[in-house]
């Protein structure tokens, strides 16, 4: 799968010639084709308008509501912001960083979202290589295994987990939630690496075994790089899943604020507010902050990992 | 105090993945004494070694033990045969937490991959397509927890807060107290997870139309075929395969919610999925036996889901 135009116009450049070229995960249909439709093409521009408003409303008084003083939100809607007197404060945002705790909850999610990013893609490299390019007997039952847990609920594994956590010592720590994440995002992982490594071509790897490199070079200087494509929609994914996770860390760390993430604060603090909406538009802006930002800078690579992971499952 | 935190993200961002790569690097240094053949027999398992020891340790071994915890009673110290499954069935809640799981799997399912086919076709037909579809994608990327605090602010009661109440006063209805009230609260809690999900069902529908030739369809149109013959008889047939990976998809989500009940409603006012019922079971009531029964039905919900993903699997292999 390929994405992007073939080459001269740089990103940023202001479209030359046709303009759909600029459109980065697939060119449209030629235009001429969407003459005749059964609404019309201004319907056609209504009707998307009115889908992409009712979308992004929400998001939108999310968003203003934040930057709204408390005495403001209480008294009027958010839509009334964009009349006098106009009022923005981000009295709302120090407010919840320092008092509430999601100031250490955001570092903690950071802790929590890294490692259990990293080492689940990693492992997961290791056995994907081995199904794809190792020989050893009960390599399909075991894989077909890896397809069965793809869907398999945490729930069903999380009572025991805990208490393995408890008897291990490590429930309230880092550790837990590292451990837990990597296990239940490893069945993706290999799946997806394994498919990515299988399609690379075998004369590529017989050669360079012909050339006196192990299985280890191999891996870290051909496999690796030319999956890069693949692992970066991995990580992406696999970050999104952690950072965005509550049941793991509600169950694992869920007692201990010093170690709880985003999530498990803001899920508190919504208890403990009930209609405190400035302080939780704030909260739940800052915990979509992260997520927003890599989704708009490596939209290509979710989007692709999306596509890789579904169509081909 | 600060300079732990220090410490523990050190650790986290730069040891423990550096540890990790060098796994592999280790193991190789181990068998280097070995004769080239008997190293190609054992290096396979090596490298399967830590992901199947995860494997093992967090998933199967647990699922098995969540089987034998079901029969035990609350407290794991006695067995109990089937009661935690006969005290289920028996009750009330658990029923109603059925009917809720049902109503997510057939609307939360049928919704998002109609909305999604819908601007999917529609969205194809405009120049601003690629910027449409990022807007509808971008509630994918926040946590349920984020989405069900702004939807618990659309929907607050007061008109002066929840945007749906403010627009139903202006047109002169009343405000609705939209969370409180079985099964119109199910569904109020479905819309935000469809709001969620259907920029992923857009994605990979449009995708998958993109892979329909144009000749085709302008053939048909040639014909005489109107655009809704178009889309039953030609759009429609050869999406289905796409249609059905993207539902089997949303169902399996469906399943799992837990989150967005959680936050929005805690599970009362009769919202509770099967998903969250299993929270309440642990983590409220504390009663471990009636837990693990709740995750015993609830993956055997998704083993038919299984059974098509390794048969489609299957197929797929056998086409290599």
């Amino acid at each position: 799968m390929t994405y992007g135009g073939t080459g001269s116009s740089g990103p940023g450049a202001p479209p030359v010639g046709v303009p759909q070229e600029a459109a980065v995960e697939a060119p449209p249909r030629p235009i001429a084709v969407a003459g005749r439709r059964p609404f019309g093409r201004w319907g056609l521009h209504i009707i998307l308008a009115i889908i992409s408003v009712i979308w992004l409303l929400p998001t939108v008084s999310l968003l203003v509501s934040s930057f709204r003083p408390e005495a403001a939100i209480n008294t009027t809607g958010w839509w009334n912001a964009f009349a006098l007197p106009f009022e923005f404060t981000t009295e709302n945002y120090f407010a919840v960083l320092t008092r509430n705790n999601l100031g250490t909850s955001f570092l903690n999610s950071l802790i929590i979202s890294i490692p259990a990013t990293v080492i689940p893609i990693m492992i997961a490299a290791f056995a994907a290589y081995a199904f794809a390019w190792m020989n050893f007997p009960g390599r399909d039952i075991l894989f077909v295994l890896v397809v069965g847990l793809l869907v398999v609920p945490l729930q069903a594994a999380l009572i025991p987990v805990l208490q393995l956590s408890v008897d291990v010592g490590i429930v309230g720590t880092f550790p837990a939630v590292w451990l837990a994440h990597t296990a239940f995002g490893l069945p993706f992982a290999i799946f997806l690496l394994r498919n990515f490594f299988g399609a690379m071509p075998r004369e590529m790897f017989e050669s360079a075994y012909i050339d006196g490199a192990t299985p280890t070079t191999a891996f870290f200087r051909l496999a690796m790089p030319l999956a890069v494509p693949a692992i970066a929609s991995l990580v992406i994914f696999q970050f999104m899943w952690v950072w965005n996770d509550l049941l793991v860390a509600l169950v694992l760390v869920g007692g201990f604020p010093q170690v709880a993430p985003m999530t498990v604060t803001i899920a508190n603090l919504v208890d403990s507010l009930g209609r405190g909406w400035h302080l939780l538009t704030a909260a739940a802006f800052i915990s979509t902050l992260l997520p927003l930002l890599v989704f708009f800078f490596l939209q290509r690579y979710f989007v692709r990992g999306i596509l890789g992971g579904s169509v081909k499952g | 105090m600060e300079l732990e935190t220090l410490g523990i993200a050190i650790l986290a961002v730069v040891v423990v993945p550096l540890v990790t790569i060098a796994y592999v690097v280790i193991v190789e240094w181990l068998i280097r004494g070995l004769s080239e053949k008997r190293r190609a027999k054992v290096r396979p398992w090596l490298w399967l070694l830590p992901a199947f020891a995860f494997l093992a340790l967090y998933l199967l071994y647990p699922m098995a033990q969540t089987a034998f915890l079901s029969l035990m009673d609350r407290r794991s110290r006695n067995f109990i045969g089937l009661d935690n499954y006969i005290g289920l069935f028996g009750s009330n809640d658990f029923w109603i937490t059925i009917v809720n799981t049902g109503l997510w799997i057939v609307f939360f399912t049928a919704v998002t991959v109609a909305i999604g086919l819908l601007i999917a076709i529609l969205a194809d037909r405009v120049r601003y397509e690629t910027s449409v579809k990022a807007l509808i994608f971008i509630p994918m990327a926040i946590s349920f927890v984020a989405a069900g605090v702004i939807w618990k602010f659309m929907y607050d009661f007061d008109p002066d807060a929840g945007t749906l109440n403010a627009a139903l006063t202006t047109v002169g209805i009343e405000a609705q107290s939209w969370l409180t009230e079985w099964p119109r609260n199910t569904f109020m809690i479905i819309v935000v997870g469809i709001w969620m999900w259907v920029g992923f069902a857009l994605v990979i529908l449009s995708a998958g139309l993109k892979g329909i030739s144009t000749e085709l369809l302008e053939a048909a149109r040639i014909d005489g075929a109107n655009e809704l013959q178009v889309f039953r008889n030609i759009i429609l047939p050869l999406l289905a395969p796409t249609i059905a990976v993207v539902a089997t998809t949303i169902v399996i989500t469906a399943l799992k919610t837990f989150d967005l009940v959680f936050v929005m409603t805690s599970g009362n006012f009769d919202t509770e999925v099967i998903a969250s019922l299993f929270y309440r079971a642990r983590f409220i009531d504390g009663n471990t036996g009636v837990a693990a029964a709740v995750a015993v039905i609830l993956l055997l919900a998704i083993i038919p889901v299984m059974l098509i993903n390794i048969r489609r699997f299957r197929a797929q292999e056998a086409m290599r």
